[in-house]
């Protein structure tokens, strides 16, 4: 019964690296500085969730501790983004 | 791998996994695939929501049952990532907005890209 946890964490690693290399595409290749912002938004998201998952292989809380500190990061750079796009300076 | 876990815990932890993995995939997909930017804005929370939900349901179960207590301390994640990603997504649309409406009223042309 391992060994199926084994594969799938396997499979949902992969999935989660294509989905990390569309957000780092649309980062890079964004047509505009907003879709660099979500992309960047989704990439950050998608690396939480990597740790999440390699937490889980390695059977280690450490990896959890790593991923909320990204949210909390995550969350605080793109609001200063956004609000840099929104108005031309972040704090006013 | 603990090997007193019971077997259908870790069919719950893999079908989770594997299911919050490939919604977040579908989800970078949409970023990448659609047009505006208005229809990219949409893709990205399917997998702020449904796969992070689904991927810390899994952590919380895999680790409750090889540890020897209930562990629920990947409840925050969940929590903050809800509270915070409809915020900064909005502030985002409204910066969108005022930019493409700035440049409508300069240009004088519509531009949704």
């Amino acid at each position: 019964m391992t060994m199926v946890l084994d594969w799938s964490i396997t499979a949902a690693q992969i999935c989660l690296g294509l989905a990390m290399g569309c957000a780092a595409f649309r980062l890079l290749r964004g047509p505009r500085a907003q879709d660099r912002v979500v992309g960047f938004d989704s990439l950050y998201v998608n690396a939480m969730m990597l740790l999440l998952t390699f937490g889980i292989l390695t059977g280690s809380t450490v990896y959890f501790e790593a991923a909320l500190i990204i949210a909390l990061l995550g969350f605080v750079s793109t609001t200063a983004l956004a609000k840099f796009l929104l108005r031309g300076e972040v704090i006013e | 791998m603990n090997a007193d876990s019971p077997g259908w815990t870790l069919m719950v932890v893999a079908v989770l996994l594997m299911i919050g993995a490939a919604v977040s995939l579908i989800g970078s997909l949409g970023l990448l695939r659609f047009q505006t930017f208005y229809e990219r804005v949409h893709a990205p929370t399917l997998g702020t929501t449904v796969g992070i939900g689904c991927i810390v349901t899994a952590s919380m179960i895999y680790f409750s049952a090889t540890g020897t207590r209930l562990v629920l301390h990947e409840l925050l994640i969940l929590v903050f990532m809800a509270v915070t990603t409809p915020v900064t997504l909005m502030i985002l649309v409204r910066a969108a907005l005022l930019r493409d409406r700035s440049e409508n009223a300069a240009s004088g042309q519509e531009s949704g890209r």
